[in-house]
């Protein structure tokens, strides 16, 4: 009936039986303790390699303080862990479930006043108030998900609305007594395990490693599961996932309020190491920004995006202070020409980098 | 298995859909055909949920489903495919398959038996490839694999075939059959009239957004009001005079 179209069709499938000919690779080739194409045991494996590789991580990150030796060099890696878990915690939402917050400091700023209040006004432990900050970024979480979802916001204008609303709680934290205003909060030193707070770097340097492990594991699980093929099927085709029976709301107000639960945990983590939050500084745009710009620098909705990214951006930085000292707005101006170029030139980020040269590869071997 | 009593939905002024009814039995494959424009893929949609009728009822398998959101009328086993292919861009062909199967299964479960799915549909040797570099034929094919997945009890096929060459319309068409053999209720909406001339059981004809004749293919294809649906105001007569 469409004859031009037919041709193409047929050449087509032509060139595409040949390019899925690389030998041993092609799904015709069958693993031989199961007996099943290739391409299901590859995707059935994917559990356990991210596990070896978040293991491996996790080793010589867990070793490394034995030859980090000076405390620039440990809190070097502390804050950069800290930036992968807000990045892991972004990533959960904007990375596998493609849609974009620009203000997730509403979460941050939620677990870290929470905390800090509880901390303050009640005199409960640290633990508590991590646990009650984290459980605060879930509700926040799952609250502007049903808000924005609900009313089918998608794409610029759901982040539009995510960033208003951490201008909201930023100015509503800097009007209300309780939270300390524009004063801010100050929380008392008290170190130890419970406490989250440590006489050496050493303590907050693992604080941060088994937080950021915890969001990396997290996102490897939303990578491999059944509720995250529901979330990338969401995030690739709406309408197609609603007719295979997926409930597209509730799964985005879950990766919310998952990405909020883990993104809150970072607001905690910042109130103790440095004991000290204001409006501006756990509400403001640039925490909002830090947490996107690890996984699009490092590889939007992969596993190790976030720790890529958080690494790169850091090093950048500490290079780009060295050489042009401390200007004010210096790193938010480079971030923002690193984004430019990130999205222009390596939308895959970091992480996409193998991918794409072998693509090219590939391409030029056809051609 | 569906029944659709007076269904209509309005756009502004226009009728895309006015009072069709019709009943499909279980275990029959059953065509919607009509002139471009004349409310089969609205049909479609508000039987799946995807728009919400004006008026009218929807019964699938003695349960009113009409005004239910599209992913529960999913979940009742009554399963679309898209006129325009929808893949998951950015996901294998197998990725691909294994979201249809996940809705009873574990995610392992899911992606074993989207293989097994892929290989009857016939891109068991395309498993790992990602889904947007298949060509026309095989996207068509993926889309009808995603659905198959869901193992539906009625199946909607909207244009399956289309811009298929006929080589490739005959792969398919018995697949279609084969669906119905394994116990899926079908209704397709299909312009290659070969495929609703050897595969359909009971045919609608649909125009302007209302039925204008039901019976079998070769019935409806000797019905003057489709004919002049098709070729115009008194094609009926003139065919009829030339013979």
């Amino acid at each position: 009936m469409h004859p031009p179209q037919s041709n193409r069709s047929v050449t087509g499938m032509a060139s595409s039986i040949e390019d899925s000919a690389p030998p041993g690779r092609g799904s015709f080739s069958r693993s031989a303790r199961s007996g099943q194409p290739a391409a299901v045991t590859h995707l059935l494996g994917g559990t356990m390699r991210s596990v070896r590789v978040l293991g491996a991580i996790g080793i010589v990150l867990a070793l490394a303080p034995l030859v980090l030796h000076s405390d620039f060099q440990l809190t070097f890696v502390t804050l950069a862990l800290y930036s992968t878990l807000l990045g892991a915690a972004w990533n959960i939402l904007g990375g596998f479930g493609g849609q974009y917050s620009f203000g997730h400091a509403v979460f941050f700023g939620l677990g870290a006043y929470v905390a800090a209040m509880l901390q303050v006004h009640a005199g409960v432990p640290a633990w508590i108030g991590l646990v009650a900050g984290v459980a605060a970024g879930a509700a926040a979480g799952a609250a502007l998900g049903a808000i924005s979802f609900r009313y089918g916001l998608r794409g610029s204008y759901f982040a539009l609305v995510t960033l208003a609303m951490a201008e909201v709680f930023r100015i509503v934290a800097n009007s209300v007594p309780f939270t300390g205003a524009g004063v801010g909060m100050m929380i008392e030193l008290r170190t130890g395990l419970a406490d989250l707070q440590f006489e050496s770097r050493r303590g907050y340097y693992y604080l941060a490693l088994v937080l950021a492990l915890v969001a990396l594991a997290v996102g490897s699980w939303v990578r491999h599961s059944r509720f995250g093929a529901a979330l990338a099927a969401v995030r690739d085709n709406e309408d197609a996932a609603r007719a295979l029976g997926i409930d597209a709301t509730r799964v985005k107000v879950a990766a919310t309020a998952l990405s909020g639960t883990l993104m809150a945990a970072g607001g905690v983590f910042y109130l103790q190491y440095f004991h000290y939050i204001d409006p501006s500084l756990v509400f403001g745009p640039s925490v909002s920004v830090e947490a996107l710009l690890g996984p699009i620098v490092g590889g939007l909705g992969t596993v190790l995006g976030p720790l890529i990214g958080a690494f790169a951006l850091a090093l950048v930085s500490q290079i780009a202070t060295h050489l042009l000292g401390e200007a004010p707005a210096l790193s938010m101006a480079l971030y923002g020409l690193i984004l430019i170029v990130m999205v222009t030139f390596l939308p895959r980020g970091i992480g996409g980098l193998g991918k794409l040269v072998r693509l090219r590869a590939r391409r030029g071997r056809d051609a | 298995m569906l029944e659709l009593t007076r269904l209509s939905k309005r756009f502004g002024g226009l009728a895309a859909v006015d009072s069709v009814s019709l009943v499909l039995e279980e275990g029959r494959i059953g065509a919607l055909i009509g002139p471009n424009g004349a409310g089969k893929t609205t049909c479609f949609a508000l039987i799946s949920g995807f728009i919400r009728p004006d008026e009218g009822r929807v019964v699938f398998a003695g349960r009113d489903i009409t005004g239910w959101p599209a992913h529960q009328v999913s979940r009742e086993g009554l399963v679309r495919t898209f006129q325009i292919v929808q893949p998951f861009t950015g996901q294998s062909v197998l990725e691909n398959i294994a979201v249809g199967a996940q809705r009873k299964r574990s995610r392992a479960a899911a992606i074993a038996f989207a293989a097994e799915v892929a290989a009857r549909v016939g891109l068991g040797d395309q498993l790992d490839k990602p889904a947007e570099s298949l060509p026309i034929a095989g996207r068509k094919r993926l889309e009808l694999a995603r659905a198959l997945a869901a193992e539906p009890r009625l199946l909607l096929l909207d244009e399956v075939l289309a811009g298929l060459n006929p080589a490739e319309v005959a792969e398919v068409l018995p697949l279609i059959e084969s669906i119905r053999a394994a116990g899926t209720t079908v209704l397709m909406i299909e312009h290659v009239m070969q495929a609703v001339m050897s595969l359909a059981d009971d045919v609608w004809v649909l125009a302007h957004g209302s039925l204008i004749a039901t019976g079998t293919p070769e019935s409806v294809t000797r019905d003057p009001a489709v004919i002049e649906a098709y070729l115009g105001h008194g094609a009926a007569a003139r065919l009829a005079g030339a013979t």
